[in-house]
């Protein structure tokens, strides 16, 4: 088949080939909407659609990527959140007066300087409850960063910067390219220590391993730094003195607008001067990236386009967020049911007819690798696990 | 296209110059080969094309290089990057980025290539390395010879006059190897590339050369020549030539094609004696060093072995080989218990490895991984030797002992990481046989290793299974595993596929035979020593 043609049946069937991939950006939007949507209510109903929501559109359309691998451990860091939450309302009380007493835990007796501190205690259903919806209104916020993460490769949102940023910007992917070589250098270490006839697992393990796995990572940064350069990182233009002076004065002032510009927002007096300032400050720094990107030589090669599946994946996000926003004020007790008395809290029907909006994307975004490319083979694959 | 003008390049510290009196030119569209033993400066030389010697490295280089006409002394690494594409060691310390197709386009986008022009190289790039399908895999899941083809791939798309690579094919199996040099000898013919590379594996490379430039030893002047000529004199060289200077072949020949034309007389010679059996294997009888039966093991969900069968015996050599990924370490691995069998039995010299304490098994097997330094944590040599006695139980002074017969001049207040390759693998070697394990398993034992080096590891190889030691070794060499094994075991895709005397596994398989098996084919003979004492024998 040609290259022509497989390109139409990649069109035809919304594949996401590279070409037709969506922007990173609009997958960010979507999910920060959710997020924020789901930092507007602590009703576990409303919540568990979001995630619902959220981890259909995972599995529809992610890759098999290995960033794609990271939305499992996003997962279990929410339960993990849940936990951590509850133990708390356990062990440290909880401040909502409760009725039902599920258990008394013996209270430790604590100095009077430490009043207003309770450890043990009684322990009810309330509290419980309470703590509850917090640790999954805090889960849900994870689980929608983890979409995202594993939607969109971090690396392609980070190429979207403009280009003064750009070096900064390669930072951050070396990184995080860094962080998975991290932890199979951990693994491989580890397992060598049983070679040596020494226990492979607990903590001494770990941090024995620690001082080899620093130097190798050193190394390692050594040898891509060198490479990066032999390849042409950090060439620069030539840029007149003016430019680069003008550079530095619009950045500058622009900064120290914003910084201005946000003190008189938030502070109870100069309302009235913050927003101009702010806005006059970012317009000024945009200025001053803009020119600075002059000074770097480098293109973009197949930039990520912001095309019309951008624009409706990146609305619904938005749409979600906005929808509960206004759901907040109207509709206030549906949103945050109180947690006395107990009650089964109820569906509110319009904020989770908004939460379905969501969904939009599993239909319009490109599906992953529909007869795109192929799939890794095992014997590779295999190697890397055994690594 | 590159020049060295009197180059000598010294590092603060060092006593004597890492390289001195380099007076040469590599002339445009030549494949110019590097060679010498381990530490003679073959990459600091490298290194001085790309400009990272001295800008990157420091140290202080004098004289001069001119790469197209571009000094390197006022053009940094990152303004020759349009001239000289650098492939160094591990690629996968060369990717900056984490799809293939990024990757190649990364050196473009810092040269400031226009889009238009980036898309079209890319493609072509695809295209010429066979790497179409590739295109949007994660680097990460790439085997190493597609990782060297995508490293190499991604200097070219910047389309630089020069080409400069370190050891290419060390760390990949026969047929990879095959695969990266065959794109190589293309730039060479059909793009007019200059490509400069150093090599160990010589029996890989050597018959494309154009030129062969020899360091001989440290800080001592060049050699540069036609290859035969350079060969005939040069101590590193490929089994091919050694046999051609024992016949007294001239020219020499550094093909298996070109020495096999010229074999027909020394066959007829060899003709009445037999290979000698590799080594006397003693008889098989007692419980075997280890036994594999049934074995299959998983790596989450894909099947990395699949009923694999094998039994060594004390003294006895079995060399694994097989492709890139195709389960090797992971049966070496098993063996120690760093994978617990899904299904099937693992006994090592009557245990189970994964159910046995590390302290225990430390006295039943021990496995130098294929990156030695895995296993040193000191900081000194001496420290090292100490913590295996203490690791083993063994008397104080044992691993010392170890190390003083594996490397004599080593001190102990060295520390292990500014030992050569070759040195640390012997040192990782002493530290396992402190315990005196009956099985010794290597991985890789001879990745970065000179030919010196390596008829050193393979003395004390066979002097350990001269003491009844059974060793299992896993290798891309062909030629180490013709000159050690007793047996081969071929392994493909986790499942043994062939399985018998040296002889007869190395010389039936294209991909797996030495030279020497491959000249004399269908006679049996495996190494040059055979050879010679088979025609001592005879006059």
């Amino acid at each position: 088949m040609s290259r022509e043609s497989r390109m139409r049946e990649n069109r035809a069937s919304g594949a996401a080939g590279r070409a037709f991939a969506l922007h990173a950006g609009a997958w960010w939007i979507w999910a920060l909407g959710l997020a924020t949507a789901a930092s507007r209510t602590t009703n576990p109903l409303l919540l568990a659609l979001l995630i619902g929501v959220a981890g259909y559109v995972v599995a529809a359309r992610r890759t098999d990527a290995p960033w794609a691998r990271s939305y499992g451990a996003f997962l279990k860091l929410g339960l993990a959140v849940i936990g951590i939450r509850l133990a708390f309302a356990v062990v440290l009380g909880s401040p909502i007066p409760g009725t039902h007493i599920l258990v008394t835990l013996p209270e430790v007796p604590l100095p009077d300087w430490a009043r207003g501190v309770r450890i043990g205690g009684r322990v009810s259903a309330e509290g419980l409850v309470f703590a509850f919806c917090d640790g999954l209104k805090l889960a849900t916020l994870l689980v929608c960063v983890g979409a995202a993460n594993a939607l969109a490769s971090p690396a392609r949102l980070l190429k979207s910067l403009p280009g003064a940023l750009y070096e900064a910007g390669v930072a951050v992917v070396v990184a995080m390219t860094f962080a998975p070589h991290l932890v199979a250098d951990v693994q491989r270490l580890r397992a060598a220590r049983r070679l040596r006839g020494r226990p492979d697992r607990g903590l001494k393990a770990l941090l024995q391993v620690g001082l080899p796995v620093l130097e190798g990572a050193l190394e390692r940064s050594v040898a891509l730094a060198a490479a990066m350069d032999a390849r042409g990182y950090g060439r620069t233009a030539q840029v007149p003195a003016a430019v680069r002076h003008t550079t530095s004065a619009l950045t500058l002032g622009g900064l120290l607008g914003v910084c201005a510009g946000t003190y008189g927002l938030l502070a109870d007096t100069g309302a009235g001067y913050g927003l101009p300032l702010l806005i006059a400050g970012l317009v000024l720094a945009l200025a001053g990236l803009h020119l600075g990107g002059r000074r770097s030589v480098r293109t973009r090669y197949r930039p990520d386009r912001w095309g019309a599946r951008a624009w409706l994946v990146s609305a619904s996000g938005v749409a979600v967020a906005a929808l509960m926003i206004w759901a907040g004020t109207s509709a206030p007790q549906a949103l945050h049911p109180p947690a006395v008395p107990l009650t089964p809290p109820a569906l509110p029907l319009w904020p989770a007819a908004s939460i379905l909006i969501g969904l939009l994307p599993a239909f319009v975004a490109p599906a992953p690798d529909a007869g795109g490319a192929p799939s890794p083979q095992p014997t590779t694959h295999r190697e890397e696990t055994a690594k | 296209m590159i020049r060295f003008e009197q180059v000598s390049v010294s590092y603060d510290g060092a006593g004597r110059p890492a390289l001195a009196g380099i007076d040469l030119t590599v002339p445009e569209g030549e494949l110019c080969l590097l060679v010498g033993p381990s530490g003679v400066g073959k990459s600091t030389l490298l290194g001085t094309v790309s400009g990272l010697v001295p800008h990157f490295t420091g140290g202080t280089l004098r004289g001069r290089v001119t790469v197209d006409g571009r000094d390197t002394r006022t053009h940094r690494p990152r303004e020759l990057a349009d001239v000289v594409g650098t492939v160094g060691q591990d690629p996968l310390a060369h990717f900056v980025t984490d799809t293939v197709e990024d990757e190649l386009a990364y050196g473009m986008e810092s040269l400031g290539i226009p889009p238009a022009t980036m898309r079209r190289r890319v493609e072509e790039t695809l295209d010429l390395l066979g790497l179409a399908g590739l295109r949007d895999r994660p680097i990460a899941t790439l085997s190493g010879g597609q990782r060297q083809r995508v490293a190499i791939g991604s200097v070219l798309t910047a389309h630089p006059k020069v080409l400069v690579l370190d050891e290419p094919t060390s760390a990949l199996d026969p047929a990879a190897a095959e695969e990266v040099l065959a794109v190589l000898q293309r730039l060479v013919h059909d793009l007019g590339t200059t490509v400069l590379l150093a090599e160990h594996r010589l029996e890989r490379v050597v018959q494309y050369a154009d030129q062969v430039i020899l360091l001989p030893g440290p800080g001592a002047a060049p050699v540069v020549g036609a290859p035969a000529e350079v060969m005939a004199a040069s101590p590193v060289h490929p089994p091919v030539v050694a046999l051609g200077r024992l016949a007294g072949w001239s020219p020499l020949p550094l093909s298996v094609r070109d020495a096999r034309r010229r074999a027909a007389p020394l066959r007829e010679r060899l003709e009445p004696q037999a290979p000698a059996a590799a080594d006397d294997v003693p008889p098989g009888d007692g419980e075997p060093a280890a036994s594999v039966s049934g074995l299959g093991v998983r790596h989450g969900h894909t099947v990395a072995l699949h009923d694999v069968e094998l039994s060594v015996r004390a003294g006895e050599t079995v060399a694994l080989m097989g492709r890139n990924g195709a389960g090797k370490s992971t049966l070496l691995r098993t063996l120690v218990g760093m994978h617990e069998p899904a299904r099937g039995t693992v006994r090592v010299g009557g245990v189970a490895p994964h159910r046995t304490r590390p302290r225990d098994l430390l006295r039943h097997v021990g496995l130098v991984p294929q990156e030695p330094r895995d296993l040193l944590y000191a900081d000194t040599v001496a420290a090292e030797c100490a913590a295996a006695d203490r690791d083993a139980g063994a008397t104080p002074g044992t691993c010392r002992t170890l190390v003083s017969a594996l490397l004599p001049d080593v001190s102990d207040a060295t520390h292990p990481r500014d030992l050569s390759e070759g040195q640390r693998l012997a040192l990782a070697l002493a530290v396992v046989l402190t315990a005196r394990p009956p099985l010794i398993l290597l991985d890789e034992p001879t990745r970065g290793l000179d030919y010196a080096a390596k008829a050193r590891l393979v003395e004390v190889l066979r002097d350990l299974a001269g003491q009844g030691h059974a060793i299992v070794l896993a290798t891309h060499d062909v030629e180490l595993a013709a000159e050690l094994a007793h047996r081969v075991v071929i392994i493909a895709e986790g499942e043994i596929v062939a399985d018998g005397p040296a002889a007869e596994v190395v010389v039936s398989s294209p991909a797996f035979a030495p030279q020497v098996a491959k000249i004399l084919a269908p006679q049996q003979w495996l190494t040059v020593s055979q050879v010679r004492d088979a025609l001592e024998e005879a006059s």
